[in-house]
């Protein structure tokens, strides 16, 4: 049975073609009065009568890109052929709301000036449920030769340790702080001579080149963003990761961090508070009573849709710091992690759990992750932290 | 006399393409339709080896007009897409200017003219008599501030020479951008295009190519060899073989004699090599794994 486009009576193309736009619009697609104007425009090439021809040539100007040109069909079919589906859920524009819980108990716990907590070193861990295959180097502690650098970062933190961590995170800041641009520009000194200029100073000499101008290639800052994982399994490590993104955060302005469990929080503005301990040990505890479920591939995608767009671009590092362990759905993780890439920012993935002997990247989601890293490197201890500084470099 | 572009309604755009050999799904060839008629650039995104760059191969080759294809790569700047000064020929024409005693005024007006112009593919596009196709293959590779440049090119059609003015276009190309989606381009580049996804050809449409395209087979054997390619396009790949491949593994299996698939395993495996291009996916597909989709071929 042939379906039926039903105008209402006084509508005119142009009417209905600027409605269909907002129907698109509304679901998720980047068109405006330009593709209006153009649809219009493409009519005159087309046979009219034909549902099947406007079908394609709508298509042809209303998309963007792929996901766009799958959803099509089903947005051209519910408004021209009067189906009842009108607005469809739209992955892009469902904008998560921030968990107004955390934000909240983010802000009371800034509030704590007095937590008792301030400087305090964490014991070493005892109740290793299901970990044991930690490689002992964490025992140290106890026979009180202790190398800061070969602890398991979970074992303690005191002050100078975080010190420490942060100075390993600012040098790592400033080894990828800035990418070479592969463009020239003109400049005293380069490595290239800039003949434009050369030839052009030169007609005052007589054709002599006197002067010989350069070009070289531009640093180009690289843009930081951490995430880090917050939740149970990570707890123990949550503070010397916090001290380490404060590090990053503190060698560039530009830099973000996020921390997130079942959900995402923007922490830049918390970690730039003055008083480092005050932070850290905020955060930490806020970490401590969020300790729970993760899921990493929500995150990502709350990620992806909010913050995305505005901050990563070709020149972002994009930090994860996560052991993995994810009680949410593996192909998710997959699929953002590859969404992120596509933005052309690079991805680190750092796993404290990989520095511990024996430790294959099992865990569902951290397989899934796998391919879309640029760089999967243990975390455990400082020196392994220090050590990214010329990993991250070759980048 | 092939009709006038202005004339054409998409199915003779549509079958003019087919007769150039090339075969095109309804999407692309409205797309394509759509982008002619309105002067506009077209954007093709797909995989790589599924037929984008084939694409204004085809078109030039209907509209009889030229072919101007700029590459695209990381750190392409203007003076490789654009235009740069003939340097050499600018410092002798000083030279020779300096002994004869013009004056400086003079000499620069002459450096800097048209003559001391060399064209890079952009500008050599909008100069022409008839209006070429311009392809811009592989738009993702290069940098944001080259995208950003190419927008104002193809928005306005003109390019501004600090010491020479103004260029305006003598014709409006016809621009086809490619890109295969290993980064995402920028909202205003993609809005500023019509936009067709080239997928993997299906079944019937692949097999359509291999007749126009590819050498003489025997029905048979043709369909086996689409078959194949189409299964093995399901399995875990690297990198999935792409129409050349599957043209370039025709010719292959028609240059070796063979006249079924299931005939000789070992020459079907060694004949491979023309369809998996990476380690990894050779050793994914061993024998048994060949056999079974030639099996299936059937």
């Amino acid at each position: 049975m042939p379906k039926v486009t039903k105008f209402p009576t006084r509508a005119s193309t142009t009417e209905r073609m600027g409605d269909f736009t907002h129907h698109l619009r509304k679901n998720g697609f980047k068109v405006g009065v330009q593709e209006t104007e153009m649809a219009l425009r493409s009519l005159g090439h087309i046979d009219l009568a034909d549902p099947f021809e406007v079908r394609l040539a709508l298509k042809a100007i209303c998309c963007t890109d792929l996901h766009r040109y799958a959803r099509f069909d089903d947005l051209f079919d519910a408004f021209w052929l009067n189906q009842s589906v009108m607005r469809m859920q739209h992955q892009e524009t469902e904008i998560r709301k921030p968990n107004p819980s955390s934000f909240s108990n983010l802000s009371s716990f800034m509030q704590q000036q007095d937590t008792g907590r301030t400087g305090e070193t964490d014991t070493p861990d005892n109740d290793n449920d299901g970990e044991a295959n930690n490689d002992g180097e964490g025992k140290l502690v106890s026979t009180k030769v202790v190398n800061n650098n070969h602890t398991d970062l979970r074992e303690f933190l005191r002050p100078e340790d975080r010190a420490l961590a942060e100075r390993a995170a600012q040098r790592i800041a400033a080894a990828i702080r800035y990418r070479r641009s592969r463009r020239r520009k003109a400049a005293r000194k380069g490595e290239t001579i800039d003949l434009r200029r050369v030839i052009r100073r030169s007609i005052g000499s007589g054709g002599e080149p006197m002067q010989l101008l350069r070009r070289r290639r531009p640093e180009r800052p690289v843009h930081l963003v951490s995430i880090l994982d917050v939740s149970g399994s990570m707890t123990l490590y949550a503070r010397a990761f916090l001290a380490f993104i404060r590090g990053l955060i503190d060698a560039d302005q530009r830099a973000d961090a996020f921390v997130f469990h079942t959900s995402l929080m923007c922490v830049s503005d918390a970690l730039r508070d003055n008083d480092t301990l005050r932070a850290v040990n905020r955060l930490s505890i806020m970490a401590q009573g969020f300790g729970g479920g993760t899921r990493i591939g929500t995150c990502l995608k709350q990620f992806n849709s909010q913050y995305a767009n505005r901050i990563i671009g070709r020149r972002s590092v994009v930090i994860i710091m996560s052991d993995g362990y994810d009680t949410g759905s593996a192909e998710l993780v997959g699929a953002e992690l590859e969404r992120l890439r596509r933005k052309g920012c690079k991805i680190i993935w750092l796993n404290p759990l990989l520095g511990w002997r024996d430790y294959e990247p099992v865990a569902a989601s951290m397989a899934a992750a796998l391919p879309y890293l640029d760089c999967f490197a243990p975390c455990n201890t400082l020196e392994s932290l220090a050590a990214l500084e010329f990993e991250l470099e070759r980048l | 006399m092939a009709p006038c572009r202005h004339m054409m309604t998409w199915t003779d755009l549509k079958s003019r393409l087919g007769q150039a050999g090339y075969v095109a799904s309804n999407e692309l060839a409205m797309a394509i339709h759509i982008a002619l008629q309105l002067e506009r650039p077209i954007l093709l995104e797909g995989d790589a080896g599924v037929g984008k760059t084939q694409v204004a191969k085809t078109l030039a080759e209907i509209e009889s007009t030229e072919l101007i294809r700029l590459q695209c790569y990381e750190g392409l700047d203007a003076a490789a897409a654009i235009y740069e000064w003939n340097y050499q020929r600018q410092l002798l024409s000083i030279r020779a200017a300096a002994d004869s005693g013009a004056s400086a005024e003079a000499m620069e007006a002459r450096i800097f003219s048209r003559e001391f112009l060399l064209e890079r593919p952009l500008l050599r596009a909008i100069q022409q008599d008839r209006p070429p196709v311009l392809l811009i293959d592989e738009i993702d590779r290069a940098d944001e501030e080259f995208e950003a440049f190419l927008l104002e090119v193809l928005s306005d059609f003109q390019i501004t020479i600090p010491e020479l003015g103004t260029i305006a276009a003598t014709s409006r190309p016809i621009v086809v951008l490619t890109a295969n989606g290993t980064r995402d381009l920028s909202d205003a580049l993609r809005r500023r295009c019509i936009y067709s996804h080239v997928p993997y050809p299906d079944r019937a449409t692949e097999l359509a190519i291999l007749e126009k395209r590819g050498p003489d087979l025997s029905p048979h054997l043709a369909v086996q060899i689409v078959s194949f390619v189409q299964a093995i396009r399901k399995e875990e790949l690297d990198k999935k073989p792409g129409v050349a491949e599957t043209l370039d593994w025709a010719a292959a299996l028609a240059g070796l004699g063979l006249k079924d698939l299931t005939d000789d395993p070992v020459t079907l495996q060694a004949s491979l090599v023309a369809l998996l291009k990476t380690e990894a996916d050779q050793a994914a597909v061993p024998g048994e794994v060949a056999q079974r989709l030639a099996g299936v071929a059937e």
